[in-house]
This record gives structure tokens, C-alpha cells and sequence, in this order.
């Protein structure tokens, strides 16, 4: 892998022919570009696998409307330059007839026009809203937005009766750009933001900030959005000053490591996460239980390392879009739009999703899951 | 009250670590006139060396150890591969290659070990000391401790042993002191060695508190090299004070005015300060003989 990265960054990008039956006629070449390599890689590596072994795994089976899928995958190292110029290659040059990729947001939105202007399905994995809000006739996604996340949040203070809290969040993209959206739907909830405070991402100390909000007067809960190692600080900080507070971690930082670097002071800390990374502790009678465990079986044997929520978008991402070429009999890429516009009840790694003319996205609330940590491990919380 | 003792706390852990690297970067300038950017790395390669040891199944003294050690070879290939075939080159040429220096450490760094967040068990426990209702983290109190005993040796070494007087005369003129009989290539190797050394011990130190990854040095060279300035490039005692005052200025900044801009506001008052005195707190104005 890591002589593959060294590589990667001599070449700039790779493109991949799965199937080996690249001179067929009778093949449906899909495209996808993601960010392998580079900063966002954490994202990028994991699509990718996911993307190949499934295909090859349809493959396998007879492919779709009797032909055989052919993947196209370019490495964008997570610049949007590089991501618009091999969107151009896709269509241009590759003639795909629709695209899952986009690892962040910035490559998603730099790729938006040259799909829209050769009119093909193009299926998001990047998080944020604006790539469906407003909704772009080609364009639909499937993670959870980081709104979904804040309401996930406030649904269970609700629920606790908290109304009001402290926010201490990243000013990385991540926590920055949740925070604004916490705030904007706080009010629909009924909870009031009374201490607002942030930190750089690679603050190593933020006792100041988590002063203030101990000072501050009638707090109920804390929030912290946030991203990489800032929240197991403030985990750690937290714990340091005493604070009683319940707290709240958003879906940034589900991943065990969290828990390993935060260590005793995680205990209690609430957060929303996929079902995919409690798969094993799903009630066995959660419609979603089958999806998550088999994909995490296929992606953990295969790769040989831990699932990650992010590859389950891109296995989202590839199963709706078959789906609706089965449907429509063709892949014809118009009739290939409107059935994915169609697609309901679809059952994938981050929930069931229903979508309309109106929402390219087609996830509820359900789509997360309330998590508490308890004795080093993530629990379903009651 | 309680919360100006905690802002207070947390802005002397934190200015301690800037201190012991501000440390890093005097001893080099005095011996070479060279900004060492590596420096920060020095601290990674103390933080991950351990991790990665202790992780293997050593004690953690031993893995510590271990880690000093690798700093130091660490140090010492740096001044030989890449300081010392440059030396008659500029200072600024010198300072580019520190710079090189430190993105290649850091690329190193990602293969040799990994890209994730890694901690250390605290070396005194975890339950926060409450002193005055702010609470402190016993391991900050290993950290302030210990560049408090480094800067006393250091500064012991620099003043009391004739070895120390040789760095220092390396550092006034280079061409005079090999004239008197010191060996400036000794002196040079002694001084990264020891900056290293320095670098990797605070890396130990703050890993519990800080965590540590690849890429912790950049930041830490920044914040380092800003104190460094503060005080006065290539003093000691400005060293620490600066490391101090810039670490309580983030932490007042943070917990008075606004945690948004607590860098900017730390950075304003440096800036202001070099402004008022160009030679920082502490330095001696440099006087050029015609």
C-alpha cells in the first residue's frame, strides 16, 4: 500500500480496468473518481475497495441486464483540479455512462458541471448538503449531512429534556461547518446555545475554553463538534476539570481510535454513528442488520482492515445505481436518472433510503443511531 | 479566581513544551547561526519512538531511552548529511535545508509508522491535582519540572564548563575559535545532538497530555520558534520565558477574549513586542565590528 501511494503520487493517477473485458461491446462502463491518496485518503482508499471487490463480485454473478460492469477509477489526491479534469477524461474520453465517486465535497462540486453538462447519473459520496440542497437534476448522494447528525443530537436531548447547552467545536472544515449547522437547528428543537467557543484543529490543550463553559450558568449538556485528534483532548480536558455535564461527540469522531486515545475519560459520551459500526450489536430483527454485517464480513475479509463508515457510502452508492438499471433494463443514462430519482425502500449501510424529485439524498433520522461508550466499546444507547 | 488559576495552568503545561523546544532551537543558533525547522520533528520522533516501542512490549523508561537515542542519531545524520557539507553556505541557505529536513522527517515518519493520533499512559496517573478549584494533570507537573532541571543544566553548561564556553565561542566567530584550539566540528556535532536529545525528552513528556502523530513537529516549531524570538534568539533564560508567556497568552487569550483568535492574539503581542524590540526580551543587540 504504502509503496502503491509512492507510486501514485509519480503518476498522478491510475485507472483501473476490472472485468478484463474492456474490448466488449457489450459492457456498462461506470466511472469514479475519488481521493485515494493525499489528505482525504481516509476516505478515498476504503471507496475504492469497496467499489472494486463489489463489482467484481456482480461480475461474478452476471452483471447487470446480462452485461458486465466495467470500472473506471481516477485518483485525485483530493484536489478539485485534478477531480474536474478526469470527470472531463471520464466523459470524454472513457464514455461512462454514470459516475459513484466524489470523496469530499470540494471534488463533488467541481466535477457537478461536467456531468450535468453531458447529462449522466452522478452519485455523491461526500457529506455535505449544498451538493443536493438545491437539488441538481443528475446529481444525488448518499451520506448523512452533518445536519442530520445535529438533529440526531438535539431528537435525544429533547428526549432528556435538555434545552440548554455549550458548544466547544473544531474550526477545521469538519467542526466548523457542523457547528454553523447545529446552531441553525437548535431553535427547531427548542434548545438554546448559551457558551460558544472553538478550537484549532491542532490545539493540544483547550481547559480555557472548557472553563468558560463549566462558568457558564445552567448548562444541561455539551456538544463538541469536531474531527481528528481535538475531541479526545477535549474528552480528556473534560473529564480533568470535573465537568458533570453529559457530552455529546458527533459522528467525527466514530472510530475506535477515539476511544483508545480518549481511554477512561471516553466513558459515558454520547454520540450518532452508522449502524455500521455497531453491526454486531444490532437487534437481529433491525432490517438493516443483514446489509451492514454482510458488507462488513465481504469488506474486512477482503481488504484486511477495519470497516469504515465511508466505504459503506460508496457500497451505497453502486447498488442504487445498479438497481435502477435493472429496473429501467437499460443503462441508458436518462432512464438510468429517473429510477434512481425512484429508488424507495432501498435498504443500505446508512439507512433506508427514499428518494423523490425533491431529495436526492432520501435518508431519515434513522439513518443514525445514538451511541454511548461503555467499558471501552460503543453501546446502542438506551 | 478558579478560573484565572486554571487558564494560568494550562498556559504553563502548554508554554513549558514551547519552552523545551525554544530550548532546542537555542542551543543550535548558538553554535551554528542556523534556525533549525527541524526541531519540531525531534519532538515527533521522542513522541512516536516511544509509542511504538512501548507498544512493542518495552518498559516505558527503556522505550523513552530508546527514543532520546534514536533523536540523537536522528540529530547527528542531519548535521552531517545535510548541515555540514553546506557550511560555508549562508545562514539562510542553512535554515532552507532545515526546512527540507523537516518535510522529509515527517514523510519518513508516515512510513515508518503510521498516519494516526497515537498517546502514552500519564507517568503519575490520570486523577487531576485541585489546587484552588482549578484542576492540573500530574503529568504537567513532569513537564514544568523537567524544563525547568534542562534549562538549569543547560544553562550550568553553558556558563561553568569549558565545553560550554566552546559552543558559545564557535557561535561568536567560528574561524577564531578553531584558531584558539576548539574543534568546531565537535562543537557543531554536540550542539544538534544535545538539541535532539532535548526535542525527543519533551516529546515523551507532552505525549501523554498533547497525543502525538507525523505531523505534531510543525506546529511545534512554529510556537517554538515564536518564543524562541519573544525572548531572544539564542538566550536561554528567553528561551523559557518566552516558551512561558506565549503559552500563557494563548490560554488567557482562549479563556478572556475569545478562543476564535486566541493564536492571532498571542501572535499580535509578539509581533508588538519584537516591534518595541527588535532583539526580543532578552537578546543582546548585535553589534557588527567594520
Amino acid at each position: 500500500m504504502k509503496l502503491k501511494t509512492l507510486m501514485m503520487g509519480a503518476v498522478t493517477a491510475s485507472a483501473v480496468l476490472v472485468a478484463g473485458s474492456a474490448l466488449a461491446a457489450d459492457t456498462i462502463k461506470i466511472g469514479s473518481v475519488l481521493s485515494i491518496t493525499g489528505p482525504a485518503s481516509f476516505l478515498g482508499d476504503p471507496e475504492d475497495k469497496t467499489l472494486k471487490m463489489y463489482v467484481e463480485k456482480i461480475n461474478a454473478e452476471g452483471g447487470v441486464n446480462g452485461k458486465q460492469l466495467e470500472l473506471v477509477v481516477y485518483d485525485d489526491a483530493g484536489d478539485a483540479n485534478n477531480a474536474k479534469t478526469f470527470a472531463t477524461r471520464l466523459v470524454e474520453e472513457d464514455k461512462v455512462v454514470a459516475i459513484v465517486g466524489g470523496s469530499t465535497t470540494g471534488t463533488t462540486m467541481a466535477m457537478i458541471p461536467v456531468f450535468e453538462d453531458a447529462e449522466l447519473p452522478f452519485i455523491s459520496l461526500a457529506g455535505a448538503v449544498v451538493i443536493i440542497d438545491p437539488v441538481k437534476k443528475w446529481v444525488f448522494k448518499t451520506p448523512h449531512t452533518d445536519k442530520m447528525a445535529c438533529q440526531k443530537i438535539f431528537e435525544d436531548m429533547k428526549a432528556k429534556g435538555i434545552s440548554k447547552i455549550g458548544m466547544i467545536s473544531g474550526t477545521g472544515g469538519f467542526g466548523k461547518s457542523m457547528q454553523a449547522q447545529c446552531k441553525g437547528v437548535a431553535p427547531d428543537y427548542g434548545i438554546e446555545v448559551l457558551a460558544d467557543e472553538t478550537y484549532g484543529p491542532k490545539d493540544s490543550d483547550m481547559t480555557p475554553q472548557l472553563t468558560n463553559i463549566k462558568g457558564t450558568a445552567g448548562l444541561q449538556a455539551v456538544l463538541n463538534p469536531g474531527f481528528g485528534q481535538g475531541p479526545a483532548i477535549v474528552t480528556r480536558n473534560y473529564k480533568q476539570l470535573g465537568i458533570e455535564l453529559p457530552l455529546y461527540q458527533s459522528h467525527g469522531v466514530a472510530s475506535k481510535s477515539f476511544i483508545d486515545l480518549a481511554a477512561d475519560a471516553a466513558e459515558g459520551v454520547r454520540l450518532p454513528a452508522a449502524a455500521l459500526l455497531v453491526a454486531d450489536k444490532l437487534d437481529d430483527a433491525d432490517p438493516q442488520k443483514a446489509v451492514v454485517t454482510g458488507y462488513k464480513a465481504m469488506y474486512e475479509e477482503k481488504s484486511g482492515q477495519a470497516v469504515s463508515t465511508f466505504g459503506g457510502h460508496a457500497f451505497d452508492g453502486l447498488f442504487i445505481l445498479t438497481d435502477a438499471m435493472k429496473r429501467a433494463g437499460s443503462e441508458e443514462p436518462a432512464a438510468v436518472r429517473d429510477e434512481i430519482e425512484k429508488t424507495t425502500g432501498f435498504m443500505g449501510t446508512a439507512g433506508v433510503v427514499n428518494m423523490s424529485a425533491t431529495d436526492h439524498l432520501g435518508l431519515d433520522l434513522t439513518a443514525f443511531r445514538m451511541l454511548e461508550i461503555k467499558g471501552g466499546d460503543w453501546m446502542l444507547a438506551k | 479566581m478558579a478560573d484565572f488559576l486554571q487558564f494560568a495552568f494550562s498556559g504553563l503545561t502548554v508554554g513549558a513544551i514551547y519552552a523545551l523546544v525554544a530550548l532546542g532551537f537555542t542551543i543550535i543558533y548558538n553554535a551554528s547561526d542556523v534556525v533549525n525547522f527541524a526541531q519540531g520533528e525531534f519532538v515527533m520522533i521522542g513522541g512516536m519512538v516511544t509509542v511504538f516501542a512501548y507498544a512493542a512490549g518495552l518498559p516505558l523508561p527503556v522505550a523513552a531511552l530508546l527514543a532520546v537515542i534514536v533523536a540523537v542519531f536522528v540529530g547527528l545524520a542531519l548535521e552531517w548529511l545535510a548541515i555540514e557539507p553546506a557550511r560555508d553556505a549562508p545562514p539562510v541557505t542553512l535554515i532552507i535545508i532545515t526546512i527540507g529536513a523537516s518535510i522529509f522527517l515527517r514523510g519518513l515518519a508516515q512510513v515508518v509508522f503510521d498516519k494516526q493520533f497515537h498517546s502514552l499512559p500519564a507517568f503519575s496517573g490520570d486523577e487531576p491535582i485541585r489546587i484552588g478549584g482549578a484542576a492540573l494533570l500530574p503529568q504537567s507537573f513532569w513537564v514544568l519540572g523537567s524544563a525547568i532541571v534542562i534549562f538549569l543544566a543547560l544553562y550550568a553548561f553553558f556558563n561553568h564548563t569549558l565545553t560550554g564556553k566552546a559552543v558559545l565561542a564557535t557561535a561568536a566567530n567560528r574561524f577564531a575559535a578553531r584558531l584558539v584550539g576548539i574543534n568546531t566540528t565537535f562543537v557543531m556535532a554536540l550542539s544538534f545532538a544535545v538539541s535532539a536529545a532535548i526535542g525527543a525528552i519533551a516529546g515523551v513528556l507532552v505525549t501523554p497530555i498533547t497525543l502525538t502523530s507525523y505531523d505534531v513537529g510543525t506546529l511545534l516549531a512554529l510556537k517554538g520558534f515564536a518564543s524562541a524570538m519573544l525572548g531572544g534568539m539564542g538566550n536561554p533564560i528567553g528561551a523559557v520565558i518566552g516558551g512561558l508567556l506565549v503559552g500563557l497568552l494563548e490560554a488567557f487569550g482562549a479563556g478572556y477574549i475569545n478562543s476564535e483568535y486566541k493564536d492571532a492574539i498571542a501572535f499580535l503581542v509578539i509581533l508588538g513586542v519584537l516591534f518595541v524590540m527588535p532583539q526580543g526580551l532578552f537578546g543582546r543587540s548585535h553589534t557588527e565590528r567594520v
